[in-house]
């Protein structure tokens, strides 16, 4: 029992990130590949934030407060923080890129289905 | 000025990316590409100069100790890949010049070259940082750049978007998984730097029984895989590879999977150390006994003979190339999973023979696509005759891919062999022969279309061919004869970088941790 709710975020983290690969994998539309990629990536966001907290910790920011005492007393480490604030302008971004290789293939082929794809590339063997 | 050069390194190509955002027509961004590029080589050269006379350099940002600010870290080992990379941008941006007028539409010229210039940026940071969370951020710069630059491909053949595609998704899932590797390490480790992280994992006490090391190593190691391309992780390869645009495939298949190579060592070799990656992760079940060095090795033999049974089934020139280089990886893999010198320093210094083979290979494809607008081996036939030139330097890149002697493919395979049959691998070394007899059934093919097949009576009368396209061609694949035959100083530098891949970690883990009085040059 300890060991589910002692490490609670981490399981949560983990599940979002096996839904999104999951996905990745069963899905054949090519969107819904890309949703889940990004639902794989905010798992792992959630898994960097967690493993921050400090038990009792704050905002780590120095200031004095009314009474004179200093502030912070134990506070929650803020690298991870920082490092996802970049993951996530990453994950932004391969979003971004997949959407518009997709609006391309979707142009192009005239479908966003994998298999409907895989068949027509099938069909046409070798281009130029 | 010389002691800023690791920090040029990276702003030049970076601030040069940006502003070639702004220039507009055909010549401006290529031109602007060419200075970048250009300065780029000369400033790595600087830096080979800086290493091979002063030995490693560590450039603290902002002065903050390596502790906690970012480091960028150059020795004898990432100043031969940084050197590579360069080089190699560099002649692939002059011959981009008419292929890429060729093949993308001129009102997008601007933004391929930035895109082109901040893939190099991606591809030397990687390289260059001691920092893993820097190396992630990279990481992702270059892939989304190569993807981009891949899914450019899709004016002349629209298999690129799918090619891009899938690379974006399984590249995405890699470069997650080197994430949580590194948020595992930061875990257990508290720090982001690489040498101070090497330092805490060889401090820690029965690490390889540690579960969050062990499940930071398989993230790594199965990331990794996918960035290097390493069987069964392969899937992504062929299609971005061969339907890329001609310039971009040169320089992607040159540069992108010697970067994943290079960081596999450094996370192997460097963090985790040799001791802990290759003696402390073995695991006995029953009487066999698992290592990590096995399972590479396994691995990567596999790959040479899928590969290469795959590469003589496709009916196109940059398939071929593509599936064909998927084998060239493996047998880094393999000298590298050799761990003795003469393994190591074949698995690295085919690293620079395969970049400058493969690279010639697919400028010469790229030279063909540009006269022919086709890249199907049933357009290829007499081309001996029509293009005498490019069909020659196919033939010469094929039997440096062979391995024939001569050709800087024997060089490697040679100190291959030799590890092999020192490591007691004698399976392994005659998996490399087997590489090399069906790289000459591959080659063979495209050869007998070139030369023993005459042209179809309505084959189009190849267009005439932009000098500089030729050049760099010949240019790569000639320095790839030029290492076959005269060899020794290369494999002196590959050698140096073999002995800073095995003895580096015992080094990094003996020196302190750095004073934190700011100072850009450690002696």
């Amino acid at each position: 029992m300890n060991l589910v709710t002692a490490l609670a975020n981490y399981w949560v983290a983990i599940a979002i990130m096996m839904i999104g690969l999951y996905g990745i994998i069963a899905k054949r539309n090519l969107i819904k590949q890309a949703i889940a990629l990004g639902i794989f990536q905010t798992g792992i966001f959630l898994f960097y934030v967690s493993m921050a907290v400090v038990k009792g910790g704050t905002v780590p920011v120095w200031f004095t407060l009314a009474d004179g005492s200093k502030h912070p007393g134990p506070y929650d480490n803020p690298l991870p923080h920082c490092l996802m604030l970049t993951a996530i302008v990453v994950s932004v971004s391969v979003f971004a890129v997949a959407i518009a290789i997709i609006i391309n293939i979707r142009r192009s082929y005239g479908t966003i289905e994998e298999d409907e794809i895989l068949a027509i590339e099938a069909g046409e063997g070798p281009g130029t | 000025m010389t002691g800023h050069l690791p920090a040029l390194l990276i702003a030049v190509p970076l601030i040069g990316g940006v502003i070639s955002l702004f220039l507009r027509g055909r010549f401006l961004p290529w031109a602007w590409a060419q200075i970048i590029t250009t300065a780029v080589l000369v400033i790595t050269c600087g830096l080979v100069e800086a290493v091979l006379t002063g030995g490693t350099i560590t450039y603290r940002f902002g002065g903050w100790p390596q502790e906690w600010g970012i480091a960028y870290r150059i020795d004898a080992l990432n100043v031969f890949v940084l050197f590579i990379v360069a080089l190699i941008g560099c002649v692939a941006t002059i011959y981009a010049r008419y292929s890429v007028d060729d093949e993308i539409p001129s009102d997008r010229h601007h933004l391929f070259y930035c895109i082109w210039l901040l893939a190099l940026v991606g591809l030397l940071g990687i390289t260059a940082t001691a920092d893993v969370f820097n190396v992630y951020v990279l990481l992702e710069v270059s892939s989304l750049t190569l993807y981009a630059l891949i899914a450019m491909g899709k004016n002349r053949d629209r298999r690129a978007l799918t090619g891009a595609l899938r690379y974006v998704i399984i590249g995405s899932v890699g470069a997650s998984f080197i994430l949580l590797g590194i948020g595992y390490l930061l875990m257990v480790t508290g720090t982001l730097n690489l040498p101070d992280m090497a330092r805490q994992l060889a401090a820690m006490p029965e690490a390889a029984r540690n579960r969050t090391v062990l499940v930071a190593f398989a993230f790594l190691f199965v990331g990794l895989s996918v960035k290097m391309a390493l069987f069964p992780l392969h899937m992504w390869l062929p299609n971005a590879y061969g339907s890329a645009p001609s310039a971009v495939s040169a320089l992607v298949a040159a540069t992108a999977t010697k970067v994943g190579v290079y960081m596999a060592v450094r996370f192997l070799f460097s963090v985790f150390g040799p001791g802990f990656t290759f003696t402390a992760l073995s695991t006995e079940v029953g009487d066999f006994t698992f290592t990590c060095d096995g399972v590479l090795l396994v691995l990567a033999c596999l790959g040479v003979l899928y590969t290469g049974i795959e590469a003589m089934r496709q009916r196109e020139l940059k398939w071929i190339l593509a599936y064909s280089s998927l084998g060239q990886i493996s047998y880094m893999v393999i000298g590298l999973a050799l761990l003795n010198r003469d393994g190591v320093t074949g698995g690295i210094i085919h690293l620079l023979n395969h970049a400058l083979i493969k690279g010639g290979l697919f400028m010469a494809a790229g030279c063909a696509v540009f006269a022919l607008a086709s890249q199907r081996l049933d357009d290829l036939n007499g081309l001996g005759r029509r293009m005498p030139r490019t069909a020659a330097a196919i033939l010469v890149g094929g039997f440096g891919l062979i391995g024939f002697p001569l050709t800087a493919g024997f060089v490697s395979k040679w100190y291959l062999v030799k590890g092999a049959l020192a490591a007691g691998h004698p399976t392994v070394a005659v998996v490399l022969m087997l590489g090399s007899v069906f790289a000459l059934v591959y080659v063979w093919r495209v050869v007998e279309r070139m030369y023993f097949t005459a042209p179809a009576a309505d084959a189009p009368i190849p267009r005439r061919l932009p000098l500089s396209m030729e050049v760099c061609t010949w240019f790569l694949v000639g320095g790839s004869v030029l290492i076959g035959i005269a060899g020794k100083p290369f494999a002196d530098l590959a050698g140096r970088a073999a002995d800073e891949a095995l003895g580096g970690h015992a080094l990094m883990i003996s020196t302190p941790a750095t004073p934190s009085s700011p100072q850009a040059v450690e002696p």
